[in-house]
């Protein structure tokens, strides 16, 4: 080879005006041979279009079984450097709120005990550290200790629940999804770190329905903030938005899912029909100034999503239409995660099914009386569409 | 592949220290493995979670889901782990001479 740390590939994704982790892994390398390693071997794996991280691999810290995933190269006498790469997830501030000095001081700890780099954040929410050996497992826990932090989930276990920044930042967070977050990371710390179920169960909690956590597709247990009243409407600012130039007929009523909303022009005035609405803040993202939820406002708690892998991808659907999470707080919560759905999955679920898939296989009616739920015509996939329908034969035959 | 040397106890090992030929697992090799995952000396409830999961594994090829294990060997999973600090998976798993499991334990 002519110069064996030339990077002829990589260097091409370093080009344009867009971000590149090729020149952010080069900035680190010059500090770092375990980020240099991880340069050169990628290198060969897009000369040779081979992955060379081998599959799988059993490592922790004492006392946990989750919370980092076991990595090696398969060509360790070619690349020592990263003959080890084992990742750490760390469990995340509720809404990823640091203060930069702790951000500095995990860096500095990272760049003494792994490669330098660093994925803020990983898309279960955690803070994830790339690439350390074996034998750093136990000093980098006891630095993250020291600082406050501990490790997440990872394998069959709670994964890290995670939230948006929810109130923190946000004026249309239906409920404090950061309490929330951090209430139930607390309570399900055994959970978190022991896995002991047929596979990873987690939790997101965003604050409406613009979702941005993807709860909705990422997540076996999703809380959703919604509300129950009519969206609060300010008709004053509805016009300025006219006058502005918006065109609220094509921009906000043709693209409203429920076709509640009419607009007289002349008059310049919006109709909502409230009782269609199906909270989607469209509307809402579209006139923030002049339209906001509204005040009685809760969670709408959803169940079983989960990206492809044994089955397809599934989104969550609704297991509890309504709750006011803020003022009823969590306890009925737990019984039902505990000691209904967890105890029925756990119980009968396959190795690696999740509870989407679960409940596919049982049938929606079974799994709803085996936790113990009435079903309810607002447990629904998708809004007005697609609503379970359960007819029990004896109460048919007894009523006709 | 790296050979795990203990005393008089010799064997081939895969990089996370899991036995790479189960069948030269005895109960001496266990103890040795044992010193690797932050248990000094192997008592009775040990051995009890040790010969379930060999037990399953030789009848079944797989390691048993955690549940299982707990329901079994009558253990909760907080007794589990503190028999075998390292969990049942990396830990008991690997004193028990496994092959490493792939998600199960």
């Amino acid at each position: 080879m002519a110069d064996e740390k030339a990077t002829p590939l990589l260097d091409e994704l370093e080009k344009g005006p867009y971000p590149s982790f090729v020149r952010e892994i080069k900035l680190a390398a010059k500090n770092n041979k375990m980020a240099a390693g991880v340069l050169h071997q990628l290198e060969k794996s897009y000369r040779d279009k081979i992955g060379y991280w081998k599959h799988g691999g059993i490592v922790g810290v004492m006392g946990y079984g989750g919370g980092v995933i076991g990595r090696y190269s398969a060509l360790p006498d070619d690349f020592p450097e990263v003959a080890h790469f084992h990742t750490l997830r760390v469990n995340q501030p509720a809404g990823w709120f640091y203060t930069a000095d702790v951000l500095r001081k995990i860096c500095d700890m990272w760049d003494k005990h792994g490669s330098g780099l660093t994925n803020m954040h990983g898309s279960t929410g955690d803070m994830v550290l790339l690439g350390t050996r074996t034998e750093e497992l136990e000093s980098v826990f006891g630095e993250l200790t020291k600082m406050g932090f501990d490790l997440g989930g990872s394998g069959s276990d709670v994964r890290t629940p995670s939230c948006c920044v929810g109130p923190a930042r946000c004026e249309w967070a239906c409920f404090d999804t950061l309490k929330t977050c951090y209430e139930i990371t607390q309570h399900y710390q055994d959970e978190l770190h022991r896995p002991a179920f047929p596979y990873k169960y987690k939790f997101k909690f965003a604050g409406c329905a613009n979702d941005c956590v993807a709860a909705i597709a990422r997540s076996d247990m999703s809380f959703i903030g919604t509300w129950k009243d009519d969206i609060q409407q300010d008709d004053e600012e509805i016009k300025n938005y006219a006058k502005a130039g918006l065109d609220i007929q094509s921009d906000v009523v043709e693209n409203c899912p429920g076709k509640c909303m009419t607009w007289d022009p002349d008059n310049m005035k919006l109709t909502i029909d409230n009782s269609y609405c199906l909270k989607c803040m469209h509307c809402i993202n579209v006139l923030p100034k002049a339209l906001r939820p509204g005040k009685q406002r809760g969670v709408t708690i959803l169940l079983g999503a989960k990206a492809p892998i044994v089955e397809g991808a599934l989104l969550s659907s609704v297991l509890i239409p309504f709750y006011d999470i803020d003022n009823e707080g969590l306890d009925d919560l737990f019984e039902l995660v505990e000691d209904g759905i967890w105890d029925v999955w756990t119980e009968n679920g396959k190795n690696r099914e999740r509870v989407g898939e679960f409940i596919q296989r049982v049938g929606m009616g079974n799994f709803l009386e085996s936790i113990g739920l009435e079903p309810d015509p607002h447990m629904i996939s998708h809004p007005r569409d697609n609503p379970y329908i359960f007819f029990d034969q004896e109460d048919e035959e007894e009523e006709a | 592949m790296p050979i795990f040397e203990h005393g008089s106890v010799k064997v081939e090992v895969d990089e996370d220290g899991f036995m790479q030929n189960p069948e030269e697992w005895t109960e001496e090799v266990a103890a040795a493995l044992a010193t690797t995952e932050g248990v000094d000396e192997l008592g009775e409830e040990h051995w009890k979670v040790i010969h379930f999961l060999r037990d399953y594994y030789q009848k079944f090829g797989v390691a048993p889901m955690i549940r299982k294990l707990c329901k079994e060997t009558g253990f909760k999973l907080k007794k589990i782990y503190e028999l075998f600090p390292s969990g049942p998976a990396k830990g008991a798993c690997k004193v028990a001479g496994l092959a490493k499991p792939t998600g199960c334990v």
